[in-house]
């Protein structure tokens, strides 16, 4: 016997002055391995035609569909109904501007983290067309590549504490984003310009340790190894411990 | 009157493509804004695992490579119908392109010098990596190609890329505004003014100005059941292309299908899998490839590896599923340690979306609709027939370097190449233009649009019976079936009456819901009738088609025929026709006369003409065309043929 689902989904149109947020309640039989990118489309199908939600690559890959699903942000379209109970609660990710039910505008506060934490190698070094490139171990390479996996969802901004409780904070993402840069040889900030960049309340030192971030990323970033690192390597900046361009090129797992 | 909003060069689709031309068009001295469905990260090029093609060899089984290598790698894989001067401009700059985006910012995977293992053709096999490259980038094999030319970053190579072009138009302040969908085209019948364009956030219109328009928006993928592509892959920028009426699509018949879809859920696993080492199984867990494609194995072009799969499956060696037949892909072999770092995503995917751990377990896959060769034709240099203003790069574009089969890595490479290129030719051009401002005409556009969306939300278009998403379902699995990896003429009749009559009967759409704001269902009307033109496009031009190349396969029909069809499809939409036009140009100067491709084993009906005479007809049959002249002469990149007997595989 096929379990009777209950999709309890968050509704509201921002752009209505007579929409009031609130639940409602949209039933669904479960098929085999049903998962939420295909059971929403068949609620828009079958009874909510003007549903908002956000899916493009429904494969895991480009952050979309990040949501609350009972209570838990993370990506709707790799969570499988089985693994739920019978009733599932989905509401938009807080932290973001609402777009309209599920939808969030991910899309702008990105792009403003991306400005702020000035997400691009910095370098005077000018490309030449004519020569080979610029040699990197392969180890630097993949462990570049381990923190640059992050998909932007939201996810971890969603479960931050602190940043559901001040707007201003970097957030994981960020925080994450300049530990892959720290460890980018084709970067030429400095200590001293990554210590002006996250060592204020809003950024590592705003952190309360909660850590929601490091439980909720989808991608398995490893959060609390970067924030450990980085604030020992800012503490040690600020204590004259550390040599100024000291350890751009470190590990930042060990 | 609505918003109008002026630039110098209005791209349409923040991907790869759109965002490698607006940063070579920025380069030039022109403001550029760019649109996109989605936040530019969420672009379908990021979900590209496998690679880029470009010939570095850097590594071992990469040694010898060259430029003049891939460029013929890439005309055999186009089965001879691919434009040959463009595929020389893209493997020529193919190498620069990627050390570019190193030099950006991208983790490619690097030389490790010292021995390797890999398993090639079913063995492990150690080879010595050379320690005088050490650190440069890396390459995987792939289908097709005579060395090992992709060049990688594990299997996130679209991520990673994506990731880094973005970094760069938020660093050059390269304004994007996401959640915005161009739904017409402003233009005077000669020349492209700018687009009309509906948020998707509110629902508004507003008009975009500009000296250029660049159509950047991928593939259409969506108008078949079963597709790889992401869900915003319906081509809404070749359907704003098709509705001027003007602007031919070519070779639309030309669709691609990956060996390695996984069921149920159509997600694809990279070509990556089986270059990498990865072999195709059948129901009794025998591995069938070698006996059909004895040189190439599974790493035969995707349209062979794509057909042979599913005549073993015809031959009763499928495994059986609910969800349909389906092979396996075995990668165990390959080990935990590669599975978890170079083909990571792989992992994840068959974990989360099949509950398959591919470390211990069978893979389940089969063909399926991975990639549009056709598109808005364009010349060399990016530019649209028939439209001066009007431009497009990437998948959206037949510019057309992948006639009638593209190989893995060349679509990806593509993005950055042709971006680079084109935006160059395209920003150089803006830059000596003035900006039309019509402002009449942009209200004018502006409220037909509205009109529509008007009555969508009234009492419905027409007649007002139909709904939106039962045509919709009506059209994919019309294409499924009808037009799918092997095509016969009564089946392709069969789908261009059903994709007529699905045409008219979305004149008469009526609405389940009347939200005015960001209604998702409106946005699906407002595509729907655009996407029909297209799955008719490539219904209509498969019919008439009658041979068989790359990756249009004629069972009725089954020899290449360079006698007749060494040509290019252009289809036209006149305004208030029933069907699209067909036409027909050659494929370009030929520098390769058409050959055999070593793999695919098919019959070829040798051509009449000399390559002398071909050639003496491209460039006034173009013309005829609506081809713009291009910034160097045609036929300027092509090279004197040399000799080819180095190309044998070492």
């Amino acid at each position: 016997m096929a379990r009777q689902l209950t999709f309890r989904i968050f509704r509201y149109d921002p752009a209505d002055p007579d929409s009031k947020p609130g639940f409602v309640d949209y039933p669904l039989e479960e098929t085999p391995r049903l998962n939420l990118f295909v059971a929403l489309h068949r609620i828009r199908e079958q009874q909510a035609p003007d549903l908002q939600f956000d899916f493009v690559c429904r494969a895991g890959v480009c952050g979309s569909c990040g949501m609350m699903i009972n209570g838990r942000p993370t990506l709707g379209c790799r969570t499988l109904t089985a693994e739920l109970p019978t009733t599932i609660t989905l509401a938009p990710m807080p932290s973001f501007k609402l777009i309209g039910d599920l939808s969030v505008d991910t899309g702008t506060w990105f792009r403003g983290m991306n400005e702020r934490v000035e997400s691009w190698i910095h370098t005077q070094k000018e490309f030449d067309p004519t020569a080979e490139e610029e040699r990197m171990d392969n180890e630097t390479a993949e462990k570049i590549y381990e923190l640059d996996r992050c998909i932007e969802c939201g996810c971890c901004v969603a479960g931050c504490g602190t940043a559901n409780i001040r707007e201003d904070f970097l957030g994981a993402t960020a925080l994450n984003r300049i530990g892959r840069f720290m460890l980018d040889p084709r970067d030429e900030r400095d200590s001293e310009d990554w210590f002006e960049l996250v060592s204020t309340d809003e950024g590592v030192f705003g952190c309360m340790g909660l850590m929601g971030c490091d439980d909720v990323c989808p991608k398995e970033l490893p959060l609390l190894e970067v924030f450990a690192y980085m604030r020992r390597r800012m503490t040690q900046v600020a204590t004259g411990q550390a040599k100024p361009d000291a350890g751009t090129s470190q590990p930042v797992i060990s | 009157m609505s918003e109008i909003i002026t630039t110098d060069v209005l791209v349409i689709g923040a991907g790869l493509a759109g965002e490698r031309a607006a940063i070579s068009a920025a380069a030039e001295g022109n403001e550029v804004l760019i649109l996109s469905l989605v936040p530019p990260r969420r672009s379908h090029s990021c979900a590209a695992q496998g690679g880029m093609q470009a010939a570095l060899g850097n590594c071992a089984k990469g040694e010898g490579d060259s430029e003049e290598l891939h460029w013929l790698d890439t005309v055999k894989g186009s089965d001879w119908g691919c434009d040959q001067e463009v595929a020389r401009i893209f493997a020529d700059n193919a190498p620069i392109a990627m050390r570019e985006m190193a030099h950006f910012g991208v983790p490619w995977t690097r030389v490790k010098g010292g021995p390797a293992d890999y398993f090639i053709k079913g063995k492990k096999v150690t080879l010595e990596e050379p320690r005088e490259k050490e650190g440069l980038i890396m390459h995987r094999d792939f289908g097709g190609v005579s060395r090992w030319r992709t060049c990688y970053t594990a299997d996130g190579t679209g991520h990673t890329v994506l990731y880094t072009m973005d970094n760069m138009v938020v660093q050059l302040g390269i304004k994007v505004h996401d959640r915005m969908e161009a739904i017409s085209l402003i233009h005077d019948g000669t020349r492209c003014l700018g687009a009309v364009v509906r948020c998707l956030r509110t629902g508004v219109l507003k008009s975009y100005l500009a000296k250029a328009t660049v159509i950047a928006s991928g593939g259409f993928g969506r108008v078949y059941k079963y597709s790889t592509n992401a869900i915003i892959n319906q081509g809404t920028g070749q359907s704003i292309a098709l509705d001027t009426g003007i602007v031919p699509l070519g070779n639309m018949e030309a669709v691609q299908f990956h060996p390695t879809g996984i069921v149920p859920t159509d997600i694809l696993v990279t070509e990556g899998c089986r270059g990498d080492g990865g072999l195709l199984l059948d129901v009794d867990e025998y591995r069938f490839m070698p006996d059909y494609e004895p040189d190439k194995q599974e790493l035969a072009s995707r349209d062979v590896v794509s057909r042979r799969m599913t005549e073993h499956i015809a031959k009763g060696k499928g495994v059986p599923s609910p969800d349909g037949e389906h092979l396996w892909l075995d990668l165990r072999h390959l080990g935990e340690q590669h599975l978890r770092t170079k083909l990571r995503e792989v992992y994840d995917i068959c974990m989360y979306f099949l509950g398959v751990n591919p470390i211990k377990e069978l893979v389940p896959v089969r063909p399926t609709q991975h990639y549009s060769m056709g598109g808005i034709r364009v010349n060399k240099d990016g530019h649209a027939y028939g439209l001066e203003g009007l431009w497009s790069v990437g998948e959206s574009a037949c510019w057309d370097m992948h006639g009638m089969n593209r190989l893995g890595g060349n679509s990806l490479a593509e993005t950055v190449v042709a971006g680079k290129f084109c935006g160059q030719r395209m920003g150089q051009w803006a830059s000596q233009q003035p900006l039309a401002l019509d402002t009449k005409m942009a209200a004018d556009a502006v409220v037909v649009q509205q009109n529509r969306i008007n009555a969508l939300l009234g009492d419905g278009l027409g007649k007002a019976n139909e709904n939106v998403d039962a045509l919709h379902d009506a059209m994919r699995e019309t294409l499924q079936a009808k037009v799918g990896i092997f095509r016969k003429g009564g089946e392709l009749e069969e789908a261009v009456d059903t994709l007529r009559d699905l045409y008219q009967r979305a004149q008469n759409l009526k609405l389940r819901s009347s939200t005015k704001g960001a209604n998702p269902e409106v946005a699906l009307a407002l595509r729907l009738p655009g996407m029909i033109k297209l799955g008719l496009c490539v219904a209509k031009g498969a019919l008439l088609r009658t041979e068989s190349r790359g990756g249009h396969s004629r069972e009725d029909y089954p020899e290449r025929n360079d006698k007749e069809w060494l040509k290019r499809t252009l289809a036209r939409w006149p305004e208030g026709a029933a069907e699209p036009d067909i036409s027909y140009e050659p494929v370009g100067l030929l520098e390769s006369p058409p050959g055999q491709r070593g793999y695919g084993g098919a019959t070829n009906i040798s051509m009449e003409q000399s390559v002398a005479k071909y050639n003496d007809n491209v460039k006034q049959e173009w013309i005829k065309q609506g081809w713009h002249e291009t910034a160097t002469p045609l036929g300027a990149e092509l090279k004197e043929m040399v000799e080819y007997a180095s190309t044998k595989e070492s």
